[in-house]
């Protein structure tokens, strides 16, 4: 037992140890200055220098505020936000993607940031992607970057097996073509890397042309003849044209190594990794992914937010303001490829096109042109984990794809029941 | 033994049983008593006792860390019950104990006797083989995940060599729990085998050479001699393991996480899941609490049914 209470003994000893923190939070720093903390998963590793330059102009512009950055990998970040807000110890301000943006507005752990704006309402933001970060008609966080989902390939190992290099055009049908093509085991080399988990199914689901939710979101509708071309499309390629779980043994990065090493020919990820691609020794691009019945992208979408509790309401409104769309964040994150900054200007953008690698950035803001959201549920992890799993089983040769959609739809139902 | 309470110390008779004393005597007498117990009181109130309470009281509500917690009496617990997934933690949590006991009791037992006789190095390998007891767990379960790693690890790289295709181990649904069960007996060993061995040592060496005298064979001496009179030692073991048994969490949340497709999916490590990644921490204290129920009935049941086959001599 003691193993099991201590693990909630944890959430309520921080709930009674949050009096004394909170309280030393709320005295000023030395000089007056106030110190606004900043909880962020998407700058470490590979841009942490990059935010310290945005924090560092912001703190020039407002000598008064003394900015600290508190990193977590994505995986541990948001175990670590819920457990901090319970316990009363939450940052000033935080990093939040669209998935869990209308768990913690609706649960009142968001400060609405109209009430801390003043005159200084947002401007200079898309305006779609303001509203995406509105609950109940009220600006809770405020859109600070976007990034889609691409297909990376590899030219030399396209040239070598004398595959044509993919376009625009590409179905499923002729990356799985080129996939086959590409494939040598004997010389450990892959054709596709597809993770198959929740986030690839539900736009595989939008490319075949169907829907996960029903309108009134409701029931679930992934369970469906689109879904199972959706989920036979991903499953397919394990074993085949990509290792198998048990070949990536849970190896951290196992797909981005893969890639990195010349040993993957076409890559579904995410265009975040490009600082990380500058330096690989051979040629590489990107092409808008590979489209069914029609195309879909993937946007992920990530906000900053502060906290209901903070003392500091005016300065996290300043800073969120700041980071999300002053001139300094934008050519910073468009300049070290750091996502995409939600701005409107579209001369801004256009610097992100300079970059001579990937030669076809283009295709980041063409992907633009038809996405596809994820699914927001309130019991958001439970949902994503569900699908994951049935899935997983599927890819393993547990269940046959219909058993898992039905299995999965079963969980989903549940969930939103 | 009798030898021994026959020449005790006078002295030691007067504190078994105290003299009269007036009530203002027996007040401080109680807070010496109580001076001595603090230290230990402290942390046990602080950490275990008040926790403890707490999670009853979180149990009976509906808290997702984020908004204040919202009573909701017994509806957490009619949940649970109903649910496919508790179902499925106790069932992983039984397999696990099913697997994990009889091997770490035998493993054990083997390595007690075998420690047991006068050999070279013998304190090197007793403490060698306790060497797992007091390592981390994460230490451990990280070393086995990679021995056991299906693509690289060495296991299957040995078995390789010998011409067997190695199973998935922690990748595949079937090898799940059998390599995490590997893992704890591994670990577990060395303590079975120190606590097995103390009584072993406990066993007069007289009875063993008198059944020898009268020409019992290894295995009856070890049958109707060394089993009874160990049975104390067994009955112990038996107790604590099955306790952590239960509680198995760490090599599971480690090498697992639950995984894969749910195969390894344990009690605790579903309260884990529950209360930080699925914002349900009123419905994991329940939880925890059911599991507390069913080891506190597991453990009662031990206790009566030692009669039957504990041999305290």
């Amino acid at each position: 037992m003691k193993k099991t209470i201590a693990l909630l003994a944890l959430a309520v000893l921080a709930t009674a140890c949050s009096q004394g923190s909170a309280t030393r939070d709320t005295t000023p720093a030395e000089g007056g200055k106030v110190t606004l903390r900043y909880f962020t998963f998407s700058a470490a590793p590979d841009h942490e220098k990059d935010l310290d330059k945005i924090v560092q102009a912001f703190e020039k512009e407002n000598p008064k505020v003394d900015v600290v950055v508190e990193t977590a990998p994505y995986d541990q970040y948001f175990t670590k936000l819920q457990t901090s807000i319970a316990g009363g110890t939450a940052p000033d301000t935080f990093e939040l993607n669209y998935e869990n943006f209308v768990t913690y507005a609706s649960a009142g752990s968001l400060l609405d940031l109209g009430t801390v704006a003043g005159d200084t309402a947002p401007t200079g933001f898309a305006e779609e992607s303001l509203n995406s970060f509105k609950h109940a008609g009220k600006q809770f966080a405020l859109p600070a970057s976007f990034s889609t989902v691409v297909l990376f390939y590899n030219k030399e190992l396209f040239e070598k097996a004398g595959v044509a290099l993919p376009t625009a055009d590409w179905t499923w049908a002729d990356e799985q073509a080129a996939a086959e093509k590409l494939t040598d085991k004997k010389a450990k080399v892959y054709g596709d890397f597809q993770p198959v988990q929740f986030f690839e199914f539900y736009k595989a689901l939008k490319q075949a042309g169907g829907t996960f939710l029903s309108d009134d979101g409701k029931k679930s509708t992934f369970n469906s003849p689109e879904g199972v071309k959706a989920a036979t499309w991903l499953v397919s390629k394990v074993g085949k044209t990509m290792p198998t779980e048990a070949e990536i043994g849970g190896t951290a990065d196992y797909d981005t190594n893969l890639f990195k090493s010349g040993k993957l020919a076409m890559w579904h990820n995410g265009i975040w990794q490009f600082a990380g691609l500058k330096d690989v020794p051979f040629e590489w691009d990107v092409v808008v992914e590979p489209g069914d019945a029609t195309k879909a992208s993937a946007v992920f979408h990530n906000s900053v937010a502060a906290s209901a509790g903070t003392k500091h309401g005016k300065e996290a409104y300043a800073w969120a303001k700041f980071l999300a769309s002053s001139n300094v964040a934008a050519t910073t994150r468009i300049e070290s490829s750091w996502e995409l900054p939600p701005v409107s200007d579209q001369a801004v953008l256009d610097g992100y096109l300079k970059d001579p690698k990937p030669a076809n950035r283009q295709a980041v803001f063409d992907s633009l042109k038809s996405i596809a959201l994820p699914p927001v549920i309130k019991r958001q992890q439970e949902m994503q984990d569900a699908v994951t799993q049935e899935l997983g089983n599927a890819a393993a040769g547990r269940a046959t794809v219909q058993e898992a959609l039905t299995a999965a739809a079963a969980k989903v139902d549940a969930l939103l029941g | 033994m009798s030898l021994a309470t026959e020449q005790a110390p006078p002295q030691v008779r007067r504190h078994a049983a105290p003299p009269r004393r007036t009530a203002g005597q027996r007040w401080r007498y109680a807070g010496t008593v109580a001076i001595f117990l603090l230290p230990s009181l402290i942390p046990l109130t602080l950490f275990t006792l008040v926790p403890m309470a707490g999670s009853l009281w979180v149990s009976l509500h509906e808290w997702d860390l984020l908004q204040p917690m919202r009573w909701v009496g017994l509806a957490n617990y009619v949940e649970l019950l109903g649910e496919e997934e508790t179902r499925a933690a106790f069932l992983h949590t039984l397999y696990f104990i099913a697997g994990y006991l009889p091997l770490v009791y035998a493993g054990g037992l083997g390595l007690a006797m075998l420690l047991n006789r006068a050999m070279k190095g013998r304190n090197l390998f007793r403490a060698v083989y306790f060497l797992p007891v007091i390592t981390s767990w994460v230490v451990v379960a990280l070393m086995w995940k990679w021995l056991l790693n299906p693509a690289s690890g060495i296991v299957n790289w040995a078995l390789g060599l010998l011409g067997i295709d190695g199973p998935g181990w922690w990748t595949d649904p079937t090898w799940a729990m059998p390599s995490i069960i590997l893992a704890s007996a591994w670990k577990d060993l060395g303590f079975v085998m120190i606590i097995l061995l103390a009584g072993l040592q406990a066993i007069p060496g007289e009875y063993h050479e008198a059944a020898r005298v009268d020409g019992a064979s290894a295995w009856q001496r070890f049958r109707s001699i060394t089993l009874p009179l160990l049975s104390p030692s067994t009955f112990f073991v038996v107790v604590i393991s099955l306790i952590n048994g239960f509680q198995v969490f760490d090599q599971v949340h480690v090498m697992t996480g639950g995984g894969p497709g749910g195969a390894t999916q344990v009690a605790v490590e579903q309260v884990y899941k529950m209360t930080f990644e699925y914002g349900r921490a009123g419905a994991a204290s329940a939880l925890s609490w059911l599991l507390f129920a069913v080891v506190l009935l597991v453990t009662l049941v031990q206790v009566r049914g030692q009669r039957r086959w504990v041999n305290y001599g």
